[in-house]
């Protein structure tokens, strides 16, 4: 029994086990195959660490010249990489090197894919953040003019007008786009093919053209001149093939035994598709409505030609000039004034914001109906 | 007009058992594309009687079950001859509209599908919605079709919960229970237990038994034992290679199962092929 007890205790037990199963485990230890050890992590560590040293040495003290920044970094990785191979093919054998080696360099390509993200949203954080206050959300640019600090005047009538041709975009742009996936999906006419194949090619429209195409019918023709409600219209035309697109593909996800289930019962087709199939896919097309505003919210180009662009605040989108996010980051950062360029940066972070706030509905949509309430669950389970 | 009307025939009917439709194939035929996958099919399927539609795979006994209430015709290059009458009347006729034939005529798929975005008592009343019917008594007509269905004591506690929680057996009486609800004159089963284990399964086999006298039963089945023991009238399918499905025998289950006449039913229900 003592023999037992002095090679049973093991750091990594979980401490808080019962008598009788902590009996058990002494009798067999259990086993994590998975899991990783210190001594993997050593190893890495001490490879890099000695790779760092070694680089240190080329760079500092070998080379006549010096070489920083960015090629001390890649040098420092590019010899990590054989010594930790050696290291690990002394210790494991040559199958894992090989093994540690392709987790390395394929951990390194996400990282790579990664990074653009990271800086991007780094940046754009660091710059934005010392201008957003809680006067920047609620003033405008009407009195602020190039003598002022750069944390006067904000950007109110800017959240105004993109929060207003958002709405109205996705008013107009959601009802058709479903009901294009529903004919897509459901009705598969003898229009689907060229619909959906129009549908596709409109994923790719230059937004610019998008913008061209509603200043001259809507701006132009018809002396309606700069509005919100015309920016709306070019921004539902980038809207519409994206909500189309993402909603025909949650509707084909319905299981068709739904759809036979549903006319089994006596069902008129239109019933059963208002009835059945549009609530299964509920949360997908929340998520892609929330997608095609994703998509159109940080538009520029268009509403630079619709909307027109304005300091003051502007709350009627059917007539006069608005403004808009993108807009006022266009606008501000033009300018020579050191101000104006910050607050184009607070702009930018807030419009980042703003992506992303869509982006969290969309998830939280698409877990969120009766189905994706269980998987959670069932999830936790585990 | 007549949702009270009928349901009080029904019940009136109900009292003079058995209640249900009958239902009666004539010289059905079909297609797929140019492919002929049954032949001449004639087939009484009387109210009070289950009948049980057996043969190997792919002789065509769940397209015959699938033209009795006109889900057939969903697969686009599908076709048929033939007619199939309801207590006499043409279902392709131009009498009776489609939603109204496969109101009356009620199927339980293979696999268990119950509405995953609503609830188990909103599943059950999904019939009346997709009908356009107003419920006058929700609670009423939810009990009633679940305990036809042998589902209301498991459920009774969590009718609102979501339907996906439920085990597969029981969500395959749920689906029962919804066809019920709608009060059907002809039930059609798709071999409702292929998916189950053998306790859900016994419990659905109870289940049909409990109906047998108040709605026309047809169950396609490819368990031997199964057929033998809940249903009274029994078709044996069979197609030979490159030849549509026909019905090589049919009567009464016991005169199938105890001395067919043809050799190929004797070798297909002792389990020799199929």
């Amino acid at each position: 029994m003592a023999a037992t007890r002095a090679i049973a205790p093991k750091p990594d037990e979980k401490p808080d086990i019962s008598d009788k199963s902590a009996e058990v485990a002494m009798r067999a230890p259990r086993r994590r195959p998975r899991a990783w050890r210190w001594a993997d992590v050593g190893e890495f560590a001490g490879s890099a660490a000695s790779a760092l040293l070694l680089t240190w040495l080329i760079f500092d003290r070998f080379l006549p010249f010096r070489i920083q920044g960015v090629a001390f970094a890649v040098a420092w990785y590019a010899l990590t990489l054989p010594i930790y191979w050696l290291v690990v093919r002394d210790g494991h054998g040559p199958v894992a090197a090989r093994d540690r080696l392709a987790s390395i360099l394929i951990t390194t390509g996400a990282a790579l894919a990664l990074s653009p993200i990271f800086l991007v949203v780094g940046y754009v954080t660091i710059r934005g953040l010392g201008v957003i206050d809680f006067g920047f959300l609620t003033e405008t640019m009407e009195l602020t003019g190039p003598l002022s600090e750069a944390g006067d005047g904000g950007l109110l009538h800017s959240l105004v007008g993109t929060l207003q041709q958002l709405g109205i975009a996705t008013l107009i742009a959601v009802p058709l786009g479903v009901l294009t996936a529903v004919y897509l999906s459901e009705i598969t006419g003898p229009l689907a093919r060229p619909t959906r194949l129009v549908a596709d090619a409109m994923t790719a429209l230059p937004s610019i053209v998008a913008g061209l195409f509603v200043y001259s019918i809507v701006v132009i023709r018809t002396g309606w001149g700069f509005s919100g409600f015309a920016g709306s219209l070019a921004l539902t035309i980038l809207m519409l093939p994206t909500v189309t697109i993402a909603a025909e593909q949650v509707l084909r996800v319905v299981p068709g035994s739904l759809r036979e289930a549903a006319l089994a019962l006596g069902s008129p087709y239109w019933r059963s598709v208002l009835l059945v199939v549009l609530p299964t896919a509920r949360a997908g097309l929340a998520t892609a409505v929330i997608l095609g505003m994703a998509r159109v919210v940080g538009e520029t180009a268009p509403v630079l030609l619709t909307v027109g662009g304005t300091n003051i605040l502007n709350v009627n989108p059917f007539s006069d000039y608005q403004d808009n996010i993108p807009l006022f980051v266009f606008n501000q950062i033009r300018s020579s004034k050191e101000t104006f360029v910050e607050r184009a940066w607070g702009g930018a972070l807030l419009l980042l914001i703003l992506v992303l706030v869509l982006f969290v509905l969309a998830r939280l949509a698409g877990g969120a109906g009766p189905g994706g309430k269980s998987r959670r669950r069932r999830g936790a389970a585990k | 007009m007549s949702t009270q009307e009928t349901e009080a025939r029904q019940e009136a009917t109900a009292v003079v058992q058995p209640a249900g439709g009958t239902l009666r194939g004539v010289g059905v035929s079909a297609w797929f594309g140019s492919r002929r996958v049954l032949e001449g099919v004639d087939i009484d399927m009387r109210a009070g009687v289950v009948t049980a539609l057996i043969g190997p795979s792919g002789c065509g006994k769940s397209t015959f079950l699938r033209i009795l209430n006109r889900m057939h015709e969903l697969v686009p290059i599908a076709t048929l001859a033939g007619s199939v009458l309801l207590d006499g009347d043409d279902i392709y006729g131009t009498a009776l509209p489609i939603t109204e034939v496969r109101r009356r005529i009620g199927m339980v798929f293979q696999k268990p599908n119950p509405f995953p975005a609503m609830t188990i008592g909103d599943n059950v009343m999904a019939g009346l919605k997709l009908t356009g019917r107003k419920a006058p008594n929700r609670e009423q007509l939810i009990e009633e079709s679940l305990r036809r269905a042998g589902l209301w004591n498991e459920v009774r506690n969590r009718l609102n919960a979501p339907a996906g929680g439920l085990s597969g057996g029981q969500q395959q009486r749920l689906c029962i229970a919804r066809s019920l609800a709608v009060r059907p004159d002809v039930l059609l089963m798709d071999e409702p237990c292929s998916a189950l284990d053998p306790t859900s399964t016994r419990r659905i086999e109870e289940t049909i038994h409990e109906l047998k006298d108040q709605v026309t039963i047809v169950i396609v089945t490819h368990n031997m034992q199964q057929a033998q023991r809940v249903s009274q009238h029994c078709a044996f399918f069979l197609a030979a290679e490159d030849e549509p499905g026909r019905v090589v025998e049919q009567g009464a289950t016991e005169h199938i199962f105890g001395s067919p006449e043809d050799p190929r039913t004797a070798d297909y229900v002792n389990g020799r092929f199929g």
